[in-house]
């Protein structure tokens, strides 16, 4: 059988892998650079992980506190990610991010309002001010239905329910994809000259995730074969309030939304706990009693925030704590109660189903818990990897040439912690960067061959299950690598578990090579599932290894045998890359030196 | 499930299994040519929802069986089935909201063509959405490029906006279910999409005549059998179609409008 009778052949300058919010915008900018513009996507257009997000984007446009500017902005974040971001990306971040919001209102966005018509900005932890320009609590929705209502009309071809399983080089450029698509299981080889990947995040290694079935960490196991480098693998953000009970819904977000509205936090024994930690860095920004935190809800600009508004990493060990020490609930959570608001507000109810309306709808429907009046149950759940494919900060292109990364597959932006509302804004400023390179690294590189051996060799890889339909069930291995990296990689971590852990993604490797499928190509979950497990154990490998080797708490990252920060440990990221004999290396990589004007803006704003 | 002993050891333990009760399934399988009803049963616990148990089946049962899934909260649109004949979200139906002691029937949405097993072919929605005019907005208000909306002007869009796409309500409408007009009617869903292009405060384009003359907004009789099926629980007939009829009215039909219309030479 010929090449073109096994695979059928696509041709595109511009190939965008994912189409969330990244994905979207980068194949929207690459259209408009004039080039060929494929879009491929594991589900249906409007549906990939971007839907779910909740609170808002954040950008300091200044419209509900004019004191807010990209200044704060920068310093905000750089403090968020303890100062291991990169810094040029979170000031193209901060300076940019207001515009990309607006272009969005251009293209039909629709976002909520203050008295004064302009967009409304709400508070989120880590952010000075309020920040988030937001839909209620589905901006994720009004993000990616803009982006696809308006990217179907600018010329881009899309491919959806298709799954990349292997990128492909020729001479160490990028030449092309090799997928299949679920509906009939055919192979697919879409020749590129640039490709764009924005496949998201990780979280379907852990047990406990607000990630759908998507987050198989696939972009950045595809990268990471294909010569690219994984840096900051070891920061996962565990978000402070994912729902815990019922157990089908264990993980799924609860928007910190809840909390820039004025919820709080109380354990079995109906305390405010947040108050009893506050970390030196954010001592001076945080309310000192529950009084002047309420004044900030309501827009006081003279008060400070309240301490469950501080950042992810911090109130999720803190929840942890409570937990671990039996002060915990019923089932195994914390209590969070915005329902109590009514003490202050007339029509409390209605403004709760007003701002949080699909966290009335969630918890009613899936927990039978009415939050207007009862407390919801919450708890830490794996919510996004700050680590990803390293990029030049001035293109997005990292060290594969014809290679970009835009969204959550990427490093850089947000260091060692992310701060809520900084990942919406991050896709649309990146997503654009990605696509404005990519289509000026097509004007300025001709095409390459496809290497037919090399496609030939991926699929073979990939259709090897069917040959043992008396093997394992992948559905296996995958569940015993989720409780691996939960329960030994996971909120705490200690050096003898880790090494547990890395021994366990080694068994899982051997298991691998005997999982077997049964049926045939289409829509066969199963077979899907098999090809996602390689992918989620590179992954997980990363992430242990650089784990292991940052021997200190930072951000998300705690170590309990480590339990305070290095000043050794903040010089360096952290880069995992496949050496030529096929092992994952590890090595330290200084940090990149900030200018001195950014270094004045992070005085000026301490 | 074949081989998970070695690493029992680390895994949390399994919930009681006390408050478990078997439930049975008639699942569809088959493809565009053949199919049939094929029968599981699964040990229900507390809380949990119909998708929870077609994944149960999966993973243990039926590695192939087809079916479509994002989120899990009821957000992305993509579970979309027939279960005991109503369109619901597979994620948001509790097993404790169905009548205990009967089998739980799960049927694909009957009225796309079927890909395999519970995923059906709706890439006529996406092609339609092609067709209709994009948003248009008036010149910015302001110099920074911004515009000034005020919140009571965009109630209604927003509720629009809530949409996620899960095709229920197309899969209802007895137009494109039982009379197959997908040629010449875009359904409930573009209807309302049409309807919120049209209510943006920004919007500055004419979709009014679409809706007419290709749209097929005339075969709504405003049975209201979207609404009911909508899991955003949005007025799709009440704040969508019907003032969209009503524009096409006024537009088309009202003796003033029309003779304005003939003085414009509009169509």
């Amino acid at each position: 059988m010929s090449f073109t009778d096994q695979y059928i052949v696509h041709e595109h300058d511009v190939l965008v892998i994912g189409a969330g919010g990244a994905g979207l915008r980068a194949a929207i900018e690459a259209s408009a650079a004039g080039v060929k513009v494929g879009v491929i996507c594991k589900s249906l257009l409007g549906k990939a992980h971007t839907v779910m997000a909740e609170g808002g984007m954040a950008a300091a446009m200044g419209n509900v506190d004019d004191r807010d500017n990209w200044e704060v902005h920068f310093a905000d974040t750089m403090r968020g990610g303890q100062y291991l971001n990169n810094p040029i990306m979170v000031e193209h971040h901060a300076k940019e991010a207001p515009a990309r919001v607006l272009e969005l209102e251009s293209w039909g966005a629709v976002f909520d309002r203050t008295k004064e018509g302009k967009i409304l900005q709400r508070n989120f932890g880590g952010h000075r001010y309020p920040r988030l320009a937001h839909v209620g609590d589905r901006t994720g929705l009004e993000l990616i239905r803009t982006l696809q209502d308006h990217g179907i009309h600018q010329g881009m071809e899309v491919f959806m329910e298709m799954t990349v399983v292997s990128l492909l080089t020729t001479g160490g450029r990028i030449s092309g994809v090799l997928g299949y698509d679920r509906e009939r299981g055919r192979m697919h080889v879409w020749k590129a000259k640039a490709v764009v990947l924005a496949t998201g995040g990780i979280g379907k290694s852990f047990r406990i995730t607000s990630n759908s079935w998507e987050g198989t960490g696939d972009g950045h196991a595809l990268a990471y074969e294909a010569g690219a480098e994984l840096m900051d693998m070891e920061f996962v953000q565990f978000h402070p309030t994912g729902m815990v009970w019922p157990p089908s819904v264990r993980g799924i977000l609860v928007t910190e939304g809840v909390r820039g509205e004025g919820g709080v936090l109380r354990n079995s024994e109906g305390k405010r706990f947040m108050f009893d930690d506050v970390p030196d860095a954010y001592r001076n920004q945080v309310a000192k009693d529950e009084e002047e935190g309420w004044r900030y809800v309501c827009g006081d600009k003279n008060a400070n925030r309240p301490p469950e508004l501080l950042t992810r990493d911090h109130v999720a060990r803190c929840i942890n704590r409570e937990i671990k020490a039996g002060r915990g609930s019923p089932h195994g959570g914390v209590y969070l109660d915005i329902g109590w608001i009514k003490e202050k507000l007339p029509n409390a109810s209605a403004h709760i189903q007003r701002k949080l309306p699909s966290m009335y709808h969630q918890f009613k429907q899936l927990a039978g818990v009415d939050i207007t009046t009862e407390a919801m149950e919450v708890g830490p759940t794996t919510h996004y990897v700050m680590g990803g494919v390293a990029v030049d900060g001035h293109t997005q292109m990292s060290c594969v040439p014809g290679l970009f990364a835009a969204g959550e597959v990427t490093a850089g932006l947000h260091g060692a912690n992310r701060l809520g509302g900084n990942s919406l804004s991050d896709l649309i400023v990146f997503g654009k960067l990605a696509g404005e390179h990519a289509a000026k690294f097509v004007k300025e590189h001709g095409a390459v061959e496809v290497d037919q051996a090399q496609v030939e060799a991926h699929t073979r890889a990939i259709m090897a299950p069917f040959d043992r339909p008396n093997g394992e069930n992948p559905y296996g291995i995958q569940q015993d690598l989720q409780n691996t990296m939960q329960d030994l990689v996971g909120i705490v971590r200690v050096q003898g578990e880790m090494e547990l852990a890395l021994a366990k993604i080694e068994e899982y490797k051997a298991r691998l090579k005997n999982v077997g499928v049964i049926g045939h190509r289409e829509y066969n979950p199963g077979w899907h599932t098999a090809i996602d497990l390689p992918c989620m154990l590179t992954v997980s490998e990363s992430i242990t290894r650089s784990a292991l080797d940052r021997k200190e708490s930072r951000g998300a990252q705690f170590r309990d045998d480590y339990p305070e920060k290095s000043a050794e440990c903040s010089t360096f990221n952290l880069v995992a890359k496949k050496a030529p004999d096929g092992s994952m290396q590890v090595t330290r990589r200084p940090i990149l030196q900030m200018r001195d004007d950014l270094k004045a803006v992070i005085e000026k704003m301490k | 499930m074949s081989t998970q002993t070695a690493t029992a050891a680390i895994t949390t333990p399994k919930p009681p299994a006390d408050h478990a009760r078997p439930v049975h399934f008639r699942i569809w399988r088959g493809d565009k040519d053949t199919g049939a009803f094929v029968e599981y049963t699964v040990n229900v616990t507390e809380g949990m929802v119909l998708l929870d148990c077609v994944h149960r089946i999966q993973a243990e049962q039926a590695s192939d069986l087809a079916c479509r899934w994002n989120c899990k909260a009821g957000k992305c649109g993509s579970c979309s089935a027939e279960i005991n004949g109503k369109p619901s979200l597979m994620c948001m139906t509790r097993m404790d909201t169905l009548p205990p002691d009967k089998v739980v029937t799960v049927e694909p949405m009957r009225s796309f063509p079927l890909i395999r097993d519970l995923v059906t072919d709706v890439s006529w929605n996406f092609r339609v959405k092609k067709t209709i005019k994009p948003f248009k907005p008036r010149k910015p208000d302001n110099a920074d490029g911004s515009w000034t909306m005020f919140q009571q002007d965009i109630d209604r869009v927003q509720e629009f906006r809530k949409c996620i796409e899960c095709f229920l309500c197309q899969d209802v409408c007895h137009v494109i279910r039982d009379h197959h007009k997908e040629d010449e009617f875009i359904g409930p869903r573009f209807l309302m999409y049409t309807a919120a292009l049209e209510m943006h405060p920004l919007d500055t384009e004419d979709r009014v005549g679409d809706l007419k003359n290709r749209d097929g907004i005339g075969y709504c009789n405003i049975t209201k059998c979207c609404t009911k099926v909508c899991p955003e629980h949005i007025g799709i007939t009440d704040n969508a179609i019907i003032p969209m009829k009503e524009r096409v009215v006024d537009e088309f039909y009202d003796p003033i409008t029309r003779l304005f219309r003939i003085f414009k030479g509009k169509k």
